[in-house]
């Protein structure tokens, strides 16, 4: 399955993480530095005047975009065909893979750059080309050093964030490093490593933060300079997006940009903000001859026109996995999805269906962090309820367990006399579990809670008897609620 | 570039439409916002306001900033150039240079201009150049952004490849930050003309943070950035 990573089951994925103490202290310290950025950024930078306006006008852009998307959609793609460029849209993985597939082929293409870009990750472009016999080089630093550790993506902006330098070293010396393991050192072996390859490429594949529909230009938003490589010096070129990733105008790219600079890394602007529009390229020399665009749905479509449809605002800023405490103690790698974090498990039971990823919306404490921090004033937390409501009720799993669980607890709770017997044998049952007053290993659906926690023991003397005992002792006579609301003595 | 082709749109956007409830490719009008907060920031700063703000953010994104006027600029050059070493040197072919007066210093300078007539000889130039010399198209104050519109002679490389960019920065061309920037861009495409084909917005040296978030200066692009403010208004 494209998007996944790792092999693990949820629970057994997330055990695995927190034991990982260097990744869990990684995170953490990232999140902290990330945040706090952020906060100088926005809400501490009083030259941008009320951030909260700034949220409601991306989410204005965007709930309008999304609304006419189809109507955006075709504007983009008429202004990047009427300008040379070639546009596919793909519904489906495979129609995505096989397109850059039959381009590459075409071009007789061996050597393939790529920046940075999560939707290629999302359609594993990577693997699909490799098994055309291309070599497909990551360039951003972080992809490279998890390409050459063959490792996979646990942050949506900052990729490598559970590697140390010493790790990242160790993955160096595989192509022949020998330097220390400062990262001023490490990423001047990658600047030298990655220069020849770049001028060198045959094709170059990008993703999109922003297409532009009025011009049919695309944005690049970025830091290190080797999307400006990839789309300068190879003679093809291909642009991935995921089709709702578009502005109507640059006006509006003006205030997206913004949101996702200030969000995702706490820059007033990255250091290369890049607008490409396909233009007729005969004379220039550091530019593509061959451009393409390949729209993507796969899955998003699920979303449009449902509850789920917010989702889709999202800008990729992952500004809701820098504030989430469950984020902070299982990383990226537990979520087995290449979107982690809060918008990843609400983003990926929409695209990878409720089966593999129905237990995601369950990795959150609920407390809202996320929806606070989204530029876009996603309610991150709300669709995480919602996505618990369709698991609930059998969305991408059998209930044959949970059905009969459910039946007979409800033959039970319907019956005075089971009930109470049910409570009456409760603590005797449950007696060889207990210790000094709690179950500290409980089995079968006990098991997860007592694996984080002890459970208490089931008290002999239940609510209703206690609390008869406890009026009596007091003097109050036992009453009975009537049906106005009023008590009357009981009889 | 080859004439454009558009597959598989129609099926494509049908879903969509048919999502959302209405007929695809129904015809909107993008509103006008209700929420602008862009237009307010540094609003009704000066020029000599708005090179103060870059001078600021310069500092947090490791790029120096000189300023200098139109008749002391080839001297101002010539010094900053020698401050980052000389060595090889490109320029953009931009006529720009010519008008201020700046031809005799890149011609003493043995400064290499960029000429696609040459083809790929320039990038190699670019690769080996320790210094390459670009002049801002629109400057944003806000976060000391040079703004370029790169085209097949302004070209892109000379900003990209060698260890050094200097960026000569019109005084004239500074606006408070990228919403006015947009709006330049907006108003050339709401005049049916093509925007620029390689549009780039650059702060300062490139950078990462990849490696346990320790900033690293300099990784594929230019190790150091320098911006020249020309006062010609």
């Amino acid at each position: 399955m494209p998007m996944k990573v790792g092999n693990l089951p949820f629970f057994e994925g997330v055990d695995k993480a927190i034991s990982n103490t260097y990744m869990v202290n990684a995170v953490s310290s990232a999140q902290d530095g990330l945040r706090e950025k952020k906060l100088k950024a926005t809400v501490g930078d009083e030259t941008l005047g009320d951030w909260e306006e700034w949220r409601r006008a991306g989410e204005e852009i965007r709930q309008f975009t999304l609304n006419h998307l189809d109507y955006y959609l075709k504007q983009l793609s008429d202004n990047f065909a009427a300008r040379g460029g070639h546009v596919y849209f793909a519904q489906t993985v495979e129609e995505a893979q096989n397109y850059v597939r039959k381009i590459v082929r075409s071009k007789n293409a061996k050597n393939i750059v790529k920046s940075k870009s999560m939707v290629t990750e999302e359609i594993s472009l990577n693997e699909a080309l490799e098994a055309e016999g291309c070599d497909v080089l990551e360039t951003d630093l972080a992809e490279f050093i998890l390409q050459v550790d063959k490792d996979r993506p646990s942050h949506i902006v900052v990729p490598s964030v559970h590697k140390d330098r010493r790790k990242v070293r160790e993955a160096f010396q595989k192509l022949g490093y020998s330097g220390s393991d400062e990262p001023k050192e490490l990423a001047a072996f990658a600047r030298k490593t990655l220069r020849e390859k770049f001028l060198h490429a045959d094709v170059g594949i990008t993703g999109c933060n922003f297409a532009v529909a009025d011009t049919g230009s695309i944005c690049l938003v970025t830091n290190e300079g080797n999307a400006n490589m990839v789309t300068s010096y190879p003679e093809t070129q291909i642009t991935v997006m995921g089709m709702e990733r578009l502005v109507p105008s640059w006006k509006e790219l003006d205030v997206l940009v913004t949101l996702l600079c200030r969000s995702s890394v706490g820059q007033r602007l990255t250091t290369y903000v890049t607008d490409i529009t396909p233009a007729d390229q005969t004379d220039t020399v550091d530019g593509p001859k061959d451009f393409h665009l390949v729209i993507v749905d796969a899955g998003r479509s699920r979303a449009l026109g449902t509850e789920f449809q917010p989702a889709l605002q999202c800008i990729r800023c992952a500004a809701c996995l820098n504030v989430c405490p469950v984020y902070r103690h299982i990383g990226g790698h537990a979520y087995g999805s290449i979107y982690p974090g809060p918008i990843g498990a609400v983003l990926s039971p929409i695209l990878g269906g409720y089966k593999e990823y129905g237990k995601l919306p369950y990795a959150s404490s609920l407390c809202a962090a996320c929806t606070e921090a989204c530029p876009v004033r996603i309610p991150l937390h709300e669709l995480l309820i919602k996505h618990r409501q369709k698991y609930v009720a059998g969305a991408g799993h059998p209930q044959t367990g949970e059905k009969i669980a459910m039946k007979a607890f409800g033959i039970g709770a319907k019956s005075p006399f089971l009930f109470k017997a049910g409570m009456k044998m409760a603590p005797i049952f449950l007696k060889p579990l207990v210790h000094d007053g709690s179950i500290s290993k409980g089995p079968g659906p006990m098991k997860p809670w007592t694996h984080g926690r002890d459970l208490p023991a089931p008290s002999k003397e239940n609510f209703r008897e206690w609390f008869k005992k406890h009026q009596a002792e007091a003097g109050n006579p036992p009453t009975t609620v009537n049906a106005d609301g009023s008590r009357s003595e009981a009889k | 570039m080859s004439n454009g082709t558009i597959e598989n749109r129609d099926q494509f956007l049908e879903t969509i439409a048919q999502k959302l409830g209405h007929a695809a490719g129904e015809a909107v009008t993008t509103p006008e916002w209700k929420h602008q907060p862009q237009w307010a920031v540094y609003e009704n700063k000066t020029p000599e306001q708005l090179v103060e703000i870059i001078k600021k953010a310069s500092e947090s994104i490791h790029t120096q900033v000189v300023e200098t006027n139109s008749a002391d600029l080839a001297e101002s050059l010539n010094h900053l150039i020698d401050s980052y070493g000389g060595g090889a040197i490109l320029a953009t072919s931009d006529k720009r240079f010519s008008e201020w007066g700046l031809s005799d210093v890149l011609e003493a300078r043995h400064v290499a201009i960029w000429d696609t007539l040459k083809g790929h000889e320039n990038i190699d130039l670019a690769a080996h150049a320790n210094i390459g010399l670009s002049i801002c198209d629109v400057m944003l104050a806000e976060s000391a952004t040079a703004g370029l519109f790169n085209d097949k002679d302004k070209a892109r490389s000379v900003s990209l490849l060698p260890v050094t960019s200097i960026v000569l920065v019109p005084k004239s061309t500074i606006v408070p930050r990228l919403t006015q920037a947009m709006a330049l861009v907006q108003k050339q495409v709401d005049a049916d003309e093509s925007p620029a084909p390689y549009i780039n917005f650059i702060s300062g040296p490139s950078n990462s943070a990849d490696i346990e978030m320790r900033l690293v200066v300099g990784v594929h692009g230019p190790v150091k950035v320098a911006y020249l403010i020309i006062n010609d208004r």
